[in-house]
């Protein structure tokens, strides 16, 4: 199922060197060394507010580490780095407009610089090309409030993927997503991360659906973290540590659960996400709503 | 009707201000910040009313003051998310302040209805040059910052992340939707700047999903809408903001109707 430690060319991607990350005076990440190489699949895991959402706006240079050191792609995090591409979590008001896909994508083309959108080829074939990518060229046509959240992820990764970045971030992106979708997701981030060869960070709150796709996990949680193959992170002392509490981990054909006292945790955590939500369509069923 | 003086004016004016509000409007749509236009205008009234008591031309009080509004709301930026209470005491306060200083000028009673409802067939020449100037300027400011407006509107984080500043581009966006209140003022009062604000853009949103075609589309529903209910009012001696907002009315509500029939048949 996973493919035993991974790497053949060890070019690091991202490095952190006892980095230490603080946001509103509480530490998040705390004395954190780890290396994730190009061409490898991370999926990051960890309770809500265990820093992975933190993690990753460190990496784009947007919150500055407090300690220690993190460099991406050899240098140090930056805002604006064209290296690194991102696909927030997916709130925005943009849900409601009927603003075609096409323009969608091509609003994060060049929406860093001043001025009128101007047509040119240049531009219009970056965005093809990133449409393309991912087999969006129907969608593109679409407006925007007419896309499931399956489709609308497609559009985001697409404009994640403009200028082919060497790191792709995804933050969350199977939120409100039913296991078909869900599914659809990971297979897709997992074929272009291979086709282009880059390093992919992307969390979740289940791994279940991660699991066919990634190379190595992320673990995050008491402002710890553990970077390995599932085998060797996702194991009843290990999480024990990450979350503080003991933990057991049950494997039932082919998934993993990870539970306390019980307790599915991926689960509750999914589903305190659902109740958040808000302002999402309801596409998605509820499958593991009632119990 | 084009051989009155006023009714050239009033064309003239309402085409300015209808393509400025049409375009404007798009992206206040677009970003969900309708009510934040709204609110603008309420306040500038009370700048109107300010500058009539102050001697000034009402004009010069109500840019004057939309545009501290404005700038004001986009420091604020994300605090006044879902902040709709507060805006509406802003914004019942301003009318309120505005309704104080006509108290001390009581004879300026008809001018209190100009600003409230608009007078379009008031407008002189000189202030159709205004218009055109806070037009000029109010466009070429958007064209400035239309790209990173574009991307921070739709995606926020993502645009922040690429290196653009969310809360600078928000104020200068609502600085720019201050000078466009003002100027639709002029056309149909404070309490009317829905109609060609937001009516056209919500109506050219539904009909064009193309971002250019959009934009356009907006512009000139507007400005049918504008120049229709001049022409309505001239015909019927109706007044004309009332022809312009039941214009506008009815285009939304034709395009609501349309995009519905439209769905069903892709369905």
């Amino acid at each position: 199922m996973n493919r035993d430690v991974a790497p053949k060319r060890l070019e690091p991607t991202v490095e952190l060197e006892h980095a230490t990350l603080t946001l509103g005076g509480r530490k998040i990440l705390s004395d954190i060394s780890l290396t994730i190489n190009a061409g490898e699949f991370i999926g990051v895991l960890g309770p809500n507010g265990a820093g992975k959402t933190t993690l990753m706006r460190a990496l784009l240079g947007l919150i500055p580490i407090s300690a220690g050191s993190l460099r991406v792609l050899g240098e140090a995090a930056r805002r604006g780095n064209p290296a690194i591409g991102y696909v927030p979590q997916f709130r925005s008001q943009a849900a409601q407009s009927a603003l075609r896909g096409w323009d969608f994508v091509a609003a994060a083309a060049d929406g860093h610089r001043w001025g009128l959108p101007l047509p040119d080829r240049r531009r219009r074939r970056l965005v093809s090309d990133a449409i393309a990518l991912v087999g969006a060229e129907r969608l593109a046509e679409r407006p925007i409030n007419g896309l499931s959240g399956g489709e609308r992820q497609r559009l985001l990764l697409a404009q994640a993927l403009l200028g082919e970045p060497k790191l792709l971030l995804l933050d969350e992106p199977l939120i409100s997503l039913d296991p078909h979708h869900q599914k659809v997701v990971v297979d897709l981030v997992r074929e272009v991360q291979q086709r282009l060869d880059i390093a992919v960070l992307f969390s979740a709150h289940e791994l279940n659906p991660l699991l066919p796709a990634i190379d190595r996990v992320l673990y995050l949680g008491k402002g710890q973290a553990a970077l390995g193959t599932v085998d060797d992170v996702i194991t009843g002392p290990v999480l024990s540590r990450l979350y503080g509490s003991d933990i057991d981990v049950v494997r039932l054909r082919g998934r993993i659960f990870v539970m306390s006292g019980g307790l599915d945790l991926e689960h509750d955590a999914h589903q305190h996400e659902h109740e958040h939500g808000g302002g999402h369509h309801h596409e998605h069923e509820h499958h593991h709503a009632h119990r | 009707m084009f051989d009155y003086d006023f009714m050239r004016h009033a064309f003239a004016a309402a085409g300015i201000v209808a393509v400025l509000s049409g375009i404007v409007g798009y992206f206040l749509v677009l970003r969900g910040q309708t009510f934040a236009g709204h609110a603008l205008s309420h306040v500038g009234f009370a700048g109107a009313t300010g500058a009539v008591l102050l001697g000034v031309s009402p004009l010069t009080g109500l840019i004057a003051f939309t545009l501290l509004a404005g700038l004001g709301m986009g420091v604020l930026g994300d605090r006044l998310q879902g902040r709709d209470v507060a805006i509406g005491v802003v914004l019942s306060l301003s009318l309120g302040i505005g309704l104080l200083f006509l108290h001390f000028f009581t004879s300026y009673a008809t001018q209190a209805t100009a600003l409230l409802f608009g007078n379009v067939f008031g407008v002189n020449l000189s202030t159709v040059g205004v218009l055109a100037l806070l037009a000029t300027i109010s466009l070429l400011a958007l064209a400035a910052i239309t790209r990173p407006l574009l991307f921070s509107s739709l995606q926020p984080e993502l645009a922040e992340a690429k290196g653009v500043n969310p809360r600078l581009v928000s104020m200068l966006f609502l600085g720019i939707v201050a000078l466009t209140t003002a100027a639709c003022a002029q056309v149909v009062g404070v309490l009317l700047v829905f109609a060609l604000m937001v009516g056209p853009a919500a109506t050219a949103q539904r009909l064009a999903s193309r971002l250019s075609h959009a934009v356009v589309l907006s512009a000139l529903i507007a400005l049918i809408e504008a120049w229709g209910g001049i022409a309505l009012a001239y015909v019927s001696d109706w007044p004309a903001s009332f022809w312009i907002t039941a214009l506008s009315a009815l285009g939304y509500f034709l395009s609501l109707s349309f995009s519905r029939l439209f769905s069903h048949q892709l369905a």
